[in-house]
């Protein structure tokens, strides 16, 4: 198992070095650069202006040096100086990551726990009328875009009934401390996180209903059934363990995404997360920024399929680690 | 209905001034909102509208303006101008102090001026007449001019020049001193914290030089990305100032009609940004100066103020907007005409070539204009195409000259020699920049009345000048002048004498108090 998880390393950093190469000058195809862009905003653009800026991000440099001076930060694990905010790029993700963390795990544990819940159930009760709602309103929230969903919610709770905070982490200046800051973090991540969530919940409900009903027709469940087991037995031992795996493969790689997957949620409740981060960078051409985004993302991405591996040998053990 | 409506809480902001007579009221919060949020709020290296708004609380210039831009006493308590126009004595406001208690003197002014030099693009232009600069005492500064320069007493607002602390920069890197994200200044509010991507927060100047103010408190800037939820947070009652810009068009009416809310169009006199749309004067159909006029002929300006900007602002006669100086009506007019415009597309011969239309991605409003004049223009027998991008790509278009029409609007400061010439003059065409001549246009008497007109004594002789210019160039069209752009400020009503300068709420908050 070491050797695996050891080569599964060694192997994900050959990738993160490719995604870096590939972003480096992915990014550097979009017209345009921060130089132009603040040039812009600050309505003035001599050319000393332009060229003090261009100077400032380093992109006066040949294309090469600015990937080898790039590669060589990572690899120390100093991910650059984000110019355009006046502050390290290690600085800024990880000021960001707590608020998204919670935005987004929160989303995940609930909609993981619920989608499989409902998809159990779909599927004990297979063509019933409980079966037919949770069906429906599984493919409902699947096939309806995010930022609808957001909207709608902002209109319903907080315009309409002012039950639930727009935007935002917090209330902004009420200072609360202990249980009350709890409270009110808690309240302002009601939305974005059902927002975020009732998506993942779908995915997770049809995924668990069509493995379920998949494996109950299979000779394994027959036998249990003839030896006498109880049916709730089966379900649980015999049925949900393996019909698990697709789930779990499904949420490997949501899981991966968590961190930059939440763009337009967060954009939509001003909540402080990565996803903002990334998108306001794309939008300024903040190429240290974006990429450190990018590197963050992916190398998540990668750790979260090593777990997702793991868990799998957990869940069916007679899946074995090969190198 | 609507122009009703606005008229009337347009008039309410009005009478809101009126109630200056009124004591005003110490103490309370404002939640402002700031979008985008601001790269760092060093107002000497970075000029963007979000860091103005946040860092005019926090820095000052030596003048204010007031709404008919007639100077007004800032850091400076006085100035004198000598009869050849070409010193200028300015008389430093005793007492004031920075905001960690160092003295403010002349020597943070003639520092000021060498730092803009290095990172102030504007300012940089707009010190090449100068000189030289001298503090003869700790509260007086003199400059000496090398040829009178006419717009020189408009260019010391906050944003154009604001007065950096020699005492925290002097001797750094500028681009990473430390308190480029925690400014020092002299103004009436001190910075006290940022959440990035969440918030800013300001707090009252105790120490600040003019006695009794600011009223308020505390100031939050609240950081919402989204423009729907930008609107919500102040339907909700969670903000109370919505800058000019801070929400769409469309939904201006809405936040108008509801309770306590006050709309003022005041506070753009400065900068009175004119929207327009570029033309590249270089090579095909939009060389012919025919087939420019047919365009001016062919939008339906009247439709995109009304409809689009939902009855604010105002047509644009030409390069000038009606608020700065030097400006007249007495051009050719172009009034909404597409036959005439059918017909000079005749005469230049235009036969149906692509030209490419690049609206700006500014939000919805400007998406919806850009669909509008497309559709003017194609009834007037233009073969055009959309172009699509974002801010970056658009400025690295136009800046290439990699366009044939785009849409764009541009502040005027207050006088022609600052924020008119650049736009066509011939040594202002450069490629890879942007706001200077980008349409190519160049017309040798157009390049000597403006170099006269900066010059030029008395404002007699100076009008004389600017006035002929606008003619010159309303009859050659180098750029299709859409409309004089008004953006509304939204705010509670208890929030009064918000606005008192033509800066607006760049100028900080410092007469605003709440009326409880």
């Amino acid at each position: 198992m070491l050797s695996f998880i050891a080569q599964r390393i060694v192997k994900g950093v050959i990738v993160l070095l490719a995604i870096i190469v590939l972003n480096f000058f992915l990014i550097r195809l979009a017209p345009g650069d921060p130089a132009i862009v603040m040039a812009g905003e600050a309505g003035a653009s001599d050319k000393v202006f332009v060229a003090q800026l261009r100077e400032k991000f380093g992109l006066d440099k040949p294309l090469p040096e600015q990937l080898f001076v790039y590669v060589k930060g990572v690899l120390t694990f100093d991910l650059g100086f984000s110019f355009r905010q006046q502050a390290p790029v290690s600085k800024l993700i990880l000021d960001r990551l707590p608020a998204t963390l919670l935005l987004t795990l929160t989303a995940f544990v609930i909609s993981l726990v619920l989608g499989i819940l409902f998809g159990v159930l779909a599927a004990r009760f297979a063509g019933t009328f409980l079966d037919t709602a949770i069906t429906v309103a599984a493919l409902v929230f699947y096939a309806t875009p995010l930022f609808w969903i957001a909207l709608m919610a902002i209109l319903v709770f907080s315009v309409w009934f002012d039950w639930l905070p727009s935007f935002g982490y917090e209330t902004v200046g009420a200072n609360y401390t202990g249980l009350a800051h709890v409270l009110d973090v808690g309240a302002h991540l009601v939305m974005p996180a059902a927002t975020i969530g009732l998506f993942f919940m779908a995915t997770y409900t049809r995924m668990t209903r069509a493995s379920m009903l998949e494996v109950q027709r299979l000779d394994f469940v027959k036998t249990a059934r003839a030896k006498g087991l109880r049916d709730g037995v089966i379900q649980r031992r015999h049925v949900l363990r393996n019909a698990l795996l697709p789930v779990v493969t499904l949420a490997g790689v949501h899981s991966g995404t968590l961190i930059g997957g939440a763009v337009l949620t967060e954009t939509v409740f001003a909540w402080p997360g990565i996803g903002r981060l990334m998108y306001e960078a794309l939008l300024q051409r903040d190429y240290n920024l974006l990429l450190g985004v990018f590197v963050v993302c992916s190398a998540m991405v990668l750790i979260f399929n090593l777990i997702t591996d793991l868990v799998y040998r957990l869940v069916d053990p007679r899946i074995e680690f090969a190198a | 209905m609507f122009k009703r409506a606005l008229f009337g809480v347009f008039l309410g902001g009005f009478l809101g001034a009126a109630a200056l007579a009124q004591e005003p009221k110490m103490g309370g919060i404002v939640n402002a909102v700031i979008q985008p949020e601001p790269p760092g709020l060093n107002l000497a290296m970075i000029q963007n509208g979000p860091t103005q708004m946040v860092s005019g609380n926090i820095f000052e210039g030596l003048l204010r303006y007031s709404p008919k831009l007639e100077p007004l006493p800032g850091l400076a308590a006085s100035w004198t101008v000598s009869e050849d126009a070409r010193t200028y004595t300015f008389k430093l406001k005793p007492g004031v102090t920075w905001h960690d208690g160092k003295p403010f003197t002349s020597a943070d002014v003639l520092f000021t001026i060498g730092m803009l030099k290095e990172t102030h693009s504007r300012a940089r232009n707009n010190l090449t007449q100068v000189e030289k600069a001298e503090a003869p005492d700790d509260l007086t500064v003199v400059f000496t001019l090398k040829q009178p320069f006419g717009p020189f007493l408009g260019i010391f607002e906050v944003g154009s020049m604001p007065i950096m602390p020699k005492h925290i920069y002097d001797g750094t890197d500028y681009k990473t001193n430390p308190y480029n994200n925690a400014p020092i200044g002299t103004g009436p509010f001190m910075f006290k914290e940022w959440q990035k991507g969440s918030f800013i927060h300001l707090i009252k100047n105790p120490n600040y030089h003019e006695k009794g103010k600011p009223y308020l408190d505390e100031i939050y800037w609240q950081i919402i990305p989204d423009a729907a939820a930008r609107s919500v947070a102040y339907e909700t009652g969670k903000v109370d100032v919505l800058p000019g810009g801070s929400v769409e068009n469309f939904d201006v009416p809405r936040l108008s009609k509801l309770k306590d809310t006050c709309v003022t169009g005041a506070g753009w006199e400065f900068f009175s940004p004119l929207a327009w749309l570029w033309l590249n004067n270089r090579s095909g159909p939009l060389a012919n100066k025919k087939v420019r006029q047919a365009i001016m002929y062919a939008v339906d300006r009247n439709f995109a103020k009304d409809v689009i900007w939902n009855g604010l602002g105002k047509v644009a006669t030409g390069p000038s907007v009606s608020t700065i100086k030097f400006y007249t009506d007495d051009v050719p007019k172009y009034d909404y005409d597409p036959a005439k415009a059918k017909a000079l597309l005749k005469e230049a011969g235009y036969n149906g070539e692509k030209i490419r239309l690049m609206p700006l991605p500014y939000g919805e409003t400007w998406q919806r204009w850009g669909e509008a004049v497309k559709q003017n223009l194609m009834d007037a027998g233009l073969n055009i195409e959309t172009i699509a991008t974002d801010v970056p790509g658009s400025n690295q278009k136009i800046g290439d000259w990699d366009y044939d029409i785009a849409f764009t609007f541009l502040y005027q400061y207050g006088d022609p020699a600052l924020g008119v010439g650049r736009n066509y003059i011939t040594s202002q065409i450069i490629k890879g920049q942007l706001f200077n001549n980008v349409e190519g246009y160049s017309n040798p008497e157009i390049d000597k009345l403006f170099a006269e007109g900066a010059v030029a004594t008395p404002d007699s002789k100076r009008k004389e000048i600017y006035e002929k210019a606008q003619k010159i160039l309303v009859e050659d069209v180098p750029v299709a002048w859409m409309l004089e752009l008004q953006f509304p400020t939204i705010t509670r009503c208890k929030v009064k004498d918000l606005i008192t300068t033509a800066i607006g709420v760049n100028d900080g908050f410092r007469d605003a108090w709440i009326d409880k």
